[in-house]
């Protein structure tokens, strides 16, 4: 059988393969469907999911083991197109996508949509400026291709470090994800949750590697598309009538429009707006002195009580009340500054909801230009950041061919799209239930889906009659993202079932990126640091288990660091971005585009970068600034989380000068760019060193 | 080596297309992004326009491309001669 033939078997093999598992997995969640009419429990649904998909996970990993070098890295370099597309739609939708996506543009409205933008918009640069060239390379990892383009070491050693850093803060925040989700759906610990999790993430890809992983994250990528598209699709029907609500919900866009207008000019809502401007006030008032704060507050509330007694005849009650007021006063002035400390926040209660379509929101034409250059900047640094992650580009090595590689960034990003497309929508129709039918309802009787959440988690969901007129008015709920997605198949009245079907796409999602990433980490140390630059002379036996043992150690590092709860998690991920823009994506293109581009320029580039993204988050980022790092203005008014904007240009520049300056590369580089350009070239020069 | 006068010319034509192509791109993600209170103003299928580009339209806009650039460069290898055959 030619080669063409065996890869056509192959695929028509893998499409029977996936089809019949997608109808199993549709037939298990009809099968619980029904057990949950007949009375199966609600934790016993969150644990047969949780079993089911992880044993699903597990078994394909060992059912792809694999010790072959070309199989464990890269997956035998025969995955076709269409799934790979799948493969990298697991891989790049992690948990931040998948449940809190829709939250952000729910709280947000259009800012949010520069995340949108930035992590579809990205792969039109990995389409034209670096997969087709990386896979013609066809080597294993990133700093392989750093390494032989400008040759060397050093530059190897600065590729591995920061595709293990970018990585690493990456993975964090997706061990956290699984930690979440476990622990929500089955009620295990958190700490329980991340180690389960775990376990599923392992047996995958030490057995396998990226074999493995691959064949997983196709499995997984059914699993979360089929669970974030159920609940939208039914609730779009309920709202516009029709079964794709991306486009239809127009209408429940206008509407939400209105009920932002008539929510603004409420008196009900204006009195619960007053009362957080004016708490706010008193808290910012005995923060300044919070002697005269405490003493000031105890004495307006024993006047209350003398003018309650004084006034002839005495009412009973009205004593009562302003003696109870003042029994209730903070004990001391510690914890009245606790307090004052926490509702000097709730001036941002006081303010009217913020017109979701409207983009750039702003006191005057300055805060205006502000946040239309940050939002650019967040575009700009998610973009390039997605072209240059390790753990992406990686993918683009295990097609069969260029022209594959090419047709599968064309499915990874339809893949992707199918889901943030899907996002905006879900938030404009989540928002509508929210406007239309929690606000406005009586604490009596509030929507089953809220009173629900209310209980089940007040960070999640919290509703407080500040007002005490028994109605619920918008300012009074306090919504925090995730809810959005984990509460939708309630808003939409479906079954629990669903509710256990969108944990399960969660933790695919989370698990899927989770392994890409451990196994970028542990190549980039097997294979870079181990192989290349320590032990050329390592059997192929002795690489592999390098890497598998690697593996474990990464993860069980990236599992105590996970169990730490670290800070901000949106902004690791950010900075995740920014830095991998700042660091690969100069060299990795102008090591294509550019033959000049030589080793010192790649060098002084890339380490240019990355200082000047650090040295912006260092100086401008809260976190450290409060460590004692001294604080700058912001640059243009931008945001850390856009340092990219500056670490980029600063990269490519600098490695356009200093080659410049230096000698050209000599001709066996000038071959390998040749080689690369070519999806195959007669009289090729270059000597490929792939085994 | 040297590539020939016929190899240029395909990397020359790659270039151009990738270069068309980008610009495409530059413009429904930075301009748009720039001008997408202006664009509000209009109206699409009942949505704000600049709205919805950010939201929808720029994304499907980006699949498009990227689903040009792989058939066009599929006839251009072939044209060329650089194609590999039977692996596609």
């Amino acid at each position: 059988m030619s080669q063409a033939q065996t890869h056509s078997a192959f695929n028509s093999q893998l499409k029977k393969y996936y089809t019949f598992y997608t109808g199993g997995f549709i037939a298990f969640l009809i099968f619980l469907a029904i057990a949950e009419q007949m009375g199966m429990s609600r934790a016993m649904i969150g644990y047969v999911f949780l079993a089911a998909t992880i044993g699903l996970y597990a078994g394909i990993g060992i059912m792809s083991r694999t010790a072959e070098v070309s199989e464990y890295y890269v997956a035998g370099r025969r995955v076709p197109a269409f799934f790979n597309g799948m493969a990298t739609g697991a891989d790049w939708m992690s948990a931040a996508s998948f449940i809190g996506m829709a939250g952000t543009l729910y709280l947000s409205g259009f800012d949010g949509l520069a995340f949108v933008m930035g992590w579809t918009g990205g792969y039109c640069l990995v389409a034209f400026l670096l997969a087709p060239y990386l896979r013609k390379f066809g080597q294993f990892t990133i700093p392989d291709f750093l390494g032989e383009r400008y040759g060397g070491n050093i530059i190897r050693s600065i590729g591995v470090i920061a595709a293990i850093t970018c990585s690493f803060v990456y993975v964090v925040a997706q061990i956290y994800g699984v930690g979440l989700i476990t622990s929500r759906f089955t009620g295990l610990e958190f700490g329980v949750g991340v180690y389960v999790g775990l376990a599923g993430i392992l047996v995958c890809s030490m057995l396998g590697g990226m074999k493995a992983v691959t064949w997983t994250q196709v499995a997984q990528y059914i699993i979360l598309i089929i669970a974030y598209l159920t609940p939208v699709v039914w609730l779009g029907i309920k709202h516009t009538g029709i079964p794709v609500p991306q486009v239809a919900y127009g209408p429940v866009l206008q509407k939400v429009g209105e009920l932002e207008k008539k929510i603004t000019a409420d008196p009900k809502e204006i009195e619960v707006r007053n009362i957080f401007k004016d708490r706010a006030a008193t808290a910012n008032a005995g923060l300044k002195d919070p002697a005269k704060g405490f003493a000031d507050g105890k004495a307006k509330l024993e006047k209350a009580v003398a003018d309650a007694k004084a006034v002839d005849p005495v009412d009973a009650a009205k004593v009562a009340a302003a003696e109870k007021a003042l029994a209730g006063y903070f004990k001391d002035e510690a914890a009245a500054k606790a307090q004052w400390n926490k509702d000097k926040g709730l001036a941002a209660r006081a303010a009217p909801p913020r017109p979701h379509a409207d983009p750039y929101p702003g006191k005057d034409e300055d805060a205006r230009f502000t946040a239309k250059l940050n939002f650019l900047g967040i575009v700009f640094c998610m973009m390039f950041g997605t072209a240059a992650l390790p753990h992406i580009l990686m993918r683009y090595y295990t097609t069969p061919s260029v022209q594959q590689a090419r047709v599968s960034v064309f499915w990874s990003l339809f893949f992707i799209f199918l889901l943030y497309f899907t996002a905006p929508c879900l938030a404009v129709l989540a928002k509508f239930d929210v406007y239309s039918n929690l606000v406005g309802s009586s604490f009596a009787s509030l929507p089953v889906w809220a009173a629900a959440w209310a209980k089940v988690d007040p960070s999640l969901l919290n509703i407080t009659d500040i007002n005490k007129d028994g109605i619920v008015q918008l300012a009074e709920i306090v919504i925090g993202g995730d809810l959005i997605v984990l509460a939708t198949p309630e808003i939409a009245g479906l079954p629990y079932v669903v509710s256990g079907l969108v944990a399960a796409g969660g933790l695919a999602a989370a698990l899927s990126t989770a392994d890409g990433l451990l196994l970028t980490i542990a190549n980039a140390l097997s294979h870079d640091l181990y192989y290349k630059m320590i032990d050329p002379q390592a059997t192929t036996k002795t690489r592999v288990t390098i890497s598998k043992a690697l593996l474990v150690v990464v993860a069980g590092v990236a599992a105590y660091v996970t169990s730490l709860k670290p800070g901000d998690i949106l902004f690791l991920v950010g900075a995740a971005f920014s830095l991998a823009a700042s660091a690969f994506f100069p060299p990795l293109v102008l090591g294509v585009f550019w033959k000049r581009a030589n080793k010192w320029g790649a060098i002084v580039g890339m380490l240019a970068g990355l200082s000047v993204c650090m040295y912006y988050m260092l100086r401008t980022y809260p976190f450290f600034t409060n460590m004692g790092v001294p604080k700058m203005d912001l640059w243009f008014g931008l945001n850390p989380i856009s340092a990219g904007v500056f670490g980029l240009p600063v990269g490519l520049l600098t490695i356009f000068i200093v080659s410049l300056l230096t000698t050209p590369p000599d001709a066996k580089v000038q071959a390998l760019v040749e080689h690369v350009r070519y999806p195959n070239l007669v009289g090729d020069t270059h000597v490929s060193q792939a085994t | 080596m040297q590539p020939s006068a016929k190899h240029q010319e395909y990397w020359r034509k790659n270039l151009v297309i990738t270069a068309i192509l980008l610009a495409i791109w530059f413009v429904v993600t930075f301009v748009e992004g720039w001008y997408a209170r202006e664009l509000n103003s209009m109206s699409f299928l009942g949505f704000p326009l600049g709205f919805y580009m950010s939201a929808q339209g720029s994304l499907a806009i980006y699949v498009a491309i990227i689903g040009v650039y792989a058939i066009y460069m599929k006839k251009l290898d072939k044209e060329y001669g650089v194609d590999e055959g039977d692996l596609e």
